[in-house]
């Protein structure tokens, strides 16, 4: 069985956000593989280790990007492909088209996994825009895969309902929480990650001159939300405060 | 002058709000062009006079039997056949479930553009300009199309809801439907109230501080009172007091209700990420230097199982009171 784990490196979601020339600042930034990537990692893992499977990670990304791969390796991903873009103006459209570009070259595949959004962007396309590029169907917000022969049967969240699905491989899947608990890389783990096969290839080994790589969205502004006034903290007795807070938020913020 | 198509979702208790929301942004882009709205699968009168109040020029009803449930695939060939029939400038949906996963595959089938989750739409000189949140919420972003019809999703709570009765013409739309992919085997409704987390305009949200699944049901008998839904932090999820769709924060949902009620949640930045773009805020925790209180519009420092029944009762009363 072949899997492709799509995934992405993003700021920790610890790091306070700040801005350098209207651009979001990467200055002493820590960098993690995206949360939901890893649930990704995870279940590709869990599926090699109970029924045997090759696991490809794939990302685009900056030079950086490799430490993300290698956090996946560690984990148990066998292989890894960092298509790097330092410098390109991508859109959601055009990542679609190299990572199923790089998908091709590598697979075929049974299962493609990838988060179901990533923490920075928070847009939620590429993976699915990756299925369609491929022509498979796909599955998002998934919180549990079962394989069954040559297809699957998936549980998706749906606005805090649960979805079943049933679908014939291969397909696309993306990762809600709640999937698996993705686990730490262990000591040995990230020594054998260090010797895996990690290749790093250009737009131009997919065939994508870098110069027409077509968008059809660009970003024109980044800032920062206003700062929040600070609040009003209540005193008094409980009761009183309560009483307070039912007014305030009638008569104030007319809110009820 | 733009014409733009409207994606509505109709649900057991109406039309979903951010649909609405989003025929009247339709009506701002449209300057003159048509507003054109869709349902797909069932609908009644009360949907499609909602609709028709808000403003839609024309409305495509298509209630062929593939469509009576989500079906990823079956929903994007039929809306693919609506974009090629209805020519649209502009097409916009909720960012709902369905919204999330169907406009990146139709966007991808056409070779469109997309911007989702966006919580602002202006026409800046002529250009249609998005505002969207990003690390969710720290930042924000402004996006343009350089290319292509222009596609947007829409989070739910940004927008108001203005109605504008127009003449609206009621058409039938049959797209063609086959070699579906994707079975949905059955779906299990697992949501505590009826109100959704991402459209509430009340939530409240509890952390590690409520300190069971038990402690959660005093959440609950609040949100009631206020029609409101519950919400978690992270710890409370992981700790296992609820469910990990409640969760709001960096990882979980995104959400700005006009009210956020934080019990028990100290306020780790991840989850603020999650909440701060609400419009009020109440904090009530027991530790005054809970990082929570910095957001927070009105803070009570107390034990949340004293304030908020007796916040609940007071509500309760107020509300009450005033519908006499």
């Amino acid at each position: 069985m072949n899997i492709l784990v799509c995934i992405k490196q993003t700021f920790d979601t610890e790091e306070k956000i700040t801005l350098a020339n209207g651009r979001i600042s990467e200055e002493g930034v820590e960098f993690i593989l995206n949360p939901y990537d890893e649930y990704a990692v995870e279940e590709a893992v869990r599926i090699k280790e109970a029924q045997g499977a090759d696991v490809t990670v794939l990302t685009v990304g900056p030079s950086r990007a490799e430490s993300a791969l290698r956090t996946a390796l560690a984990m148990g991903a066998d292989k890894a492909v960092l298509v790097e873009a330092e410098g390109l103006e991508l859109d959601e459209h055009a990542l679609a088209k190299l990572i199923a570009a790089a998908a091709n070259k590598l697979g075929p595949f049974d299962l493609i996994l990838g988060g179901n959004m990533a923490v920075d962007s928070g847009a939620g396309q590429v993976a699915i825009r990756v299925a369609e590029e491929l022509g498979i169907p796909h599955v998002s917000t998934i919180t549990k895969l079962t394989l069954e022969g040559g297809k699957a049967v998936v549980e998706r969240d749906v606005e805090g309902d649960l979805e079943v699905v049933e679908v014939a491989l291969p397909f696309l899947a993306t990762a809600q929480q709640g999937l698996n608990e993705p686990r730490y890389p262990s000591l040995p783990g990230i020594m054998k990650a260090k010797k895996k096969p990690l290749e790093r290839w250009a737009a131009e080994d997919l065939g994508f001159n870098p110069d027409e790589l077509e968008i059809r969205t660009k970003v024109t502004e980044q800032f920062l939300p206003q700062k929040k006034q600070a609040g009003r903290i209540l005193a008094g007795d409980i009761g009183r405060q309560v009483k307070e807070l039912a007014q305030l938020l009638r008569s104030e913020a007319k809110v009820i | 002058m733009r014409n733009v198509l409207v994606l509505a979702e109709a649900t057991s208790r109406g039309v979903r709000s951010v649909s609405l929301e989003a025929l009247t942004v339709a009506r701002k882009l449209a300057e003159g062009g048509q507003v054109v709205a869709a349902l797909f699968g069932p609908s009644d009168a009360a949907h499609r006079e909602a609709i028709i109040r808000c403003g839609a020029d024309r409305l495509y009803l298509a209630d062929a039997p593939e469509l009576a449930a989500y079906n990823a695939d079956a929903y994007a060939q039929a809306l693919t056949q609506l974009i090629r029939v209805a020519e649209p400038d502009v097409i916009l949906l909720g960012h709902t479930a369905r919204g999330r996963d169907l406009a990146p595959r139709v966007a991808a089938r056409l070779g469109l553009g997309l911007v989702t989750d966006c919580t602002g739409v202006e026409v800046e000189e002529g250009q249609v300009v998005f505002t969207r949140p990003i690390y969710a919420g720290k930042a924000f972003q402004k996006k343009v199309f350089v290319e292509g019809k222009i596609f947007a999703t829409l989070r739910p709570n940004n927008f108001p809801v203005e109605e504008q009765p127009v003449q609206t013409e009621v058409a039938a739309f049959q797209p063609e439907i086959k070699d579906l992919r994707t079975v949905v085997r059955e779906v299990v409704q697992k949501a505590v109230s009826g109100v959704d987390l991402s459209e509430a305009k009340i939530i409240v949200s509890g952390g590690r501080g409520v300190k069971s699944a038990e402690g959660f049901k005093t959440l609950q008998e609040l949100a009631d009172v206020l029609g409101g839904a519950v919400g978690a932090s992270r710890g409370a999820c992981d700790a296992g007091y609820c469910d990990y769709s409640l969760q709001i924060g960096q990882t979980g949902k995104v959400v700005t209700p006009d009210l956020y009620i934080a019990c028990g949640i100290s306020g780790a930045i991840q989850h603020l990420a999650g909440m701060s773009n609400s419009k009020v805020i109440v904090a009530i925790n027991k530790d005054p230097e809970a990082p929570i209180f910095q957001v927070a519009d009105y803070g009570i420092v107390g034990d949340l199982f004293e304030v908020v029944p007796l916040l609940t009762a007071e509500l309760k009363a107020m509300l009450q009171a005033s519908h006499v």
